[in-house]
């Protein structure tokens, strides 16, 4: 008589088990029954002062098709229940053992009135957008910078170009060695070859 | 010493920036939804008569201005007619405004792509609550969806008085977004000319994928046979028609100038009349298409909630009264729903307000469009697909590709006018001018990366562009046919092209498209005077849902501010140019 719905200390069960396990699901019998006292009196044992939990001092009553039932814990002598306090810890310590004993997760084996812990998200130190961001963000950059000086390169040259002989070109090239502190003479008259023929052409197409 | 004018490469090169300007975002998030609003099927019988009426003929005209004047939108326009400077001055005002709000688009996007490489997305499931034995309220009552968009995305503040500060996310986005643009436009048509191949075909590619996806969702079916089943009757509603021309006339981007500037990069031997057809039947074939991608994931989406509805009620009715797991199915459900209903009436009327009411058409019916859809519909589709992640990354990429090839239209519309000014551009280089115009914009765009941005947003997106757009256009098409001289504009076009101007195109832009015009403006002018003052949406976070509130006076001004700013730049150049011509026979006629 001291388990009964809505009875003081006791507490409702649902179980979903053809819900989680399709055509594998198991049928709820008295064996499960049984496992399931003893995963209740194994969680009640790690409790202080309740180490002497036996399988028998689980009570089940009102077993439902759905499967749903609610349980008590009583004390040795059998006469008195648990404090909910004391089993709704014992459950939330151990509601993942109690989970994996019967294939079951949160949703499908529920303790009314018994909230579980969820699990925390991942949370990585450094959130991985940002990281994502910075690789774009500096190929951005680097993209816009090589941009720029070629543009401004490219216009030297052609500053300089119109301004007769090889001269005034050599003293170009010396002004841009000078500039970036690299002697660099052997990389620019190659570039100078090369782009000689675009140069004329450029110069048609592009206004400064 | 005039300086040669840089040229596309070829002109495939201007049919790709035209159409990677013109298909929008607009294309996916608006049109779809239009569809939805206005039965359906049938409403493509407006927008395509719309599309021959008035969308081609002026995006037609926009490009033969361009092609014939070779400059900017400023400089064409005086060219005309002194007096019509104004009109490329609104233009570039209402581009600059356009492109300080459209960017922050592409910075969201960007922050949705850089949240899509983790597992699970973070918007697909509620934060934890505090003590970790449930979820964040706010998402609850919500969505995870929506609790991802208003709280981690916009944070938005519960109303526009309060602005809060600039937030270091979005604000990098924006910024990162800006460099984005930078990068492609910083080298002129030289750089976007060879951008454009990838804004422009790119998110073809995206959409065909997704097309394959969509149609073998499970739902598709039911998301596609909504959108066409026509609903004959919306035919006579004239907000259909009004809704349609809006439409087509925003969505190929006429009046900012855009064009004109694409246009004036062209050989003036070039057959802009086989290009303006081509652009605007591929814009409006884009819409169609995206549609059907849009409404085959609203399907799956639907009938996914649908279901998930059904799978709820048939817990709560298990749970109540115990009935054996797995007993109850889709099928069965209304039966047993009638079964309990007479064997226990008191305990299933005590639990019948919590039951919901589940309804495929009702879930098929939310109708939403523009952000709304693409950061919470969209996202609640992708995250319930598998292998959520690639198709999340595929979708916001589209994003990105359509945002910033519209991005490239909108700057073009206010750098070539100002690279085209002698004063400007023989202080400053190319990279320069657009580096300050970009950098102006992105400093100003910040006040959208605040807690109340987006209701800031809300005013630029509604009210910035609308009005002024139709006013410029109308008053484009009456200087080209009235003040120029459609004579004359003929007979330069056939010496351009060594085509004649059919008669066709003739009677648009002279008569049919101008009256157009002026029925929408007064439509839309009587519209916002009789709904009186103006509302907005704002996120109330502890009911978890959008709330109106009327706009507090400083918020009417600026709209009053951003439409006159546009719009009054025409008559103000118009009587500069006159009072100056004045002046000026003043002093000339004592000499004389």
């Amino acid at each position: 008589e001291l388990c009964q719905p809505g009875a003081e200390n006791a507490f409702k069960v649902r179980l979903s088990i053809r819900t989680a396990l399709g055509d594998k699901a198991y049928a709820w019998d008295t064996n499960e029954e049984y496992l399931f006292k003893a995963m209740v009196a194994f969680s009640m044992r790690k409790v202080p002062n309740r180490e002497a939990t036996e399988i028998s001092h689980v009570l089940l009553c009102n077993v439902t098709q759905r499967v749903s039932f609610w349980f008590v814990v009583t004390d040795p002598s059998k006469n008195h229940t648990l404090p909910a306090v004391e089993v709704q810890s014992a459950i939330r310590m151990n509601k993942n053992r109690i989970n994996n004993a019967f294939f079951l997760n949160d949703q499908t084996l529920e303790f009314l009135k018994i909230p579980s812990t969820l699990a925390p998200p991942m949370d990585p130190s450094v959130p991985i957008w940002i990281i994502i961001f910075g690789v774009i963000f500096c190929i951005i950059i680097v993209a816009i910078a090589l941009l720029i000086l070629s543009g401004i390169w490219q216009r030297r040259r052609k500053n300089k170009e119109p301004s007769e002989v090889d001269d005034a070109e050599d003293k170009c090239e010396n002004m841009i060695t000078i500039e970036n502190g690299i002697p660099s003479d052997p990389l620019d008259m190659k570039g100078g070859h090369i782009n000689d023929a675009f140069m004329t052409e450029d110069e048609r197409l592009t206004p400064l | 010493m005039e300086k040669a004018r840089p040229l596309w490469a070829n002109s495939l090169q201007f049919v790709f920036a035209c159409i990677s300007y013109a298909v929008g975002l607009g294309n996916v998030w608006r049109f779809p939804y239009l569809c939805q609003m206005y039965g359906g099927g049938s409403f493509l019988v407006p927008y395509i008569i719309m599309l021959i009426v008035e969308g081609m003929p002026l995006l037609y005209l926009e490009l033969a201005v361009g092609q014939r004047m070779r400059q900017g939108s400023i400089g064409a326009w005086r060219t005309i007619s002194p007096y019509l400077s104004g009109v490329g001055v609104a233009s570039v005002v209402v581009s600059f405004f356009l492109s300080m709000y459209y960017n922050v688009i592409n910075a969201w996007a960007f922050w949705y792509l850089f949240h899509s490489f983790q597992d699970p997305l973070p918007w697909s499931v509620c934060p934890l609550n505090g003590n970790h034995t449930g979820y964040d309220e706010e998402c609850e009552k919500a969505s995870s969806t929506q609790y991802f968009w208003y709280r981690k995305t916009l944070n938005i503040s519960p109303s526009l008085q309060e602005n809060g500060g600039v937030q270091w996310e979005p604000a990098l986005c924006l910024l990162l977004a800006w460099l984005v643009v930078y990068l492609c436009i910083l080298r002129g048509t030289e750089s976007t000319g060879k951008v454009v191949y990838f804004t422009a075909s790119l998110p073809y590619c995206v959409l065909i994928i997704y097309l394959i996806r969509g149609l073998t969702l499970h739902g598709a079916t039911n998301g596609l046979m909504y959108m066409f089943t026509p609903k004959i009757e919306q035919l006579a509603n004239p907000k259909a028609w009004i809704n349609a021309a809006t439409q087509i006339f925003f969505s190929l981007g006429l009046g900012f100038g855009s064009l004109i500037a694409f246009a004036s990069y062209n050989e003036p031997s070039n057959n802009c009349q086989k290009h303006a057809i081509i652009v605007s039947l591929i814009n409006s074939f884009t819409s169609i298409f995206a549609s059907i991608v849009t409404f085959s994931i609203y399907g799956f989406k639907a009938t996914f909630n649908y279901e998930n509805c059904l799978k709820k009620v048939s817990l709560l009715l298990t749970n109540t009264f115990d009935l054996e797991d797995g007993f109850l199915t889709a099928s069965n459900l209304e039966q047993v729903k009638g079964y309990l209903a007479s064997a226990y009436p008191s305990k299933y009327s005590e639990m019948f307000p919590q039951i919901k009411n589940c309804s495929l058409e009702s879930e098929l019916d939310t109708a939403v469009q523009g952000t709304g859809l693409a950061f919470i519909v969209y996202t609640e589709a992708i995250k319930n697909m598998e292998v959520s992640q690639l198709w999340s990354v595929l979708y916001f990429f589209m994003l990105l590709m359509l945002g910033i090839g519209s991005m490239l239209g909108n700057t073009a519309a206010i750098l070539t006018p100002l690279t085209d000014s002698k004063i400007i551009s023989s202080h400053l280089p190319k990279e320069a001018i657009s580096g300050l115009v970009c950098l102006v914009n992105c400093a100003i765009g910040m006040v959208f990366t605040m807690e109340a941005g987006n209701y800031w947003f809300d005013i630029f997106n509604d009210y910035a562009a609308t009005l002024s757009l139709l006013l410029i256009v109308l008053v484009e098409t009456i200087a080209v046919c009235y003040v120029y001289g459609l004579r004359r504009f003929e007979s330069d076009l056939k010496a351009m092209t060594g085509r004649a101007v059919s008669w066709y195109w003739k009677v648009m832009w002279a008569g049919v498209s101008p009256l157009l015009i002026v029925s929408l403006f007064v439509f839309y002018l009587s519209d916002y005077i009789l709904t009186g003052t103006l509302k907005y949406q704002a996120w109330d976070a502890s009911q978890g849902q959008l709330v109106t509130k009327d706009y507090p006076a400083y918020a009417l001004a600026v709209i009053g501010l951003l439409v006159a700013s546009s719009t009054m730049c025409i008559p103000l150049a118009a009587l500069g140019t006159f009072v100056q011509r004045r002046l000026k026979r003043g002093d000339a006629d004592p000499v004389a």
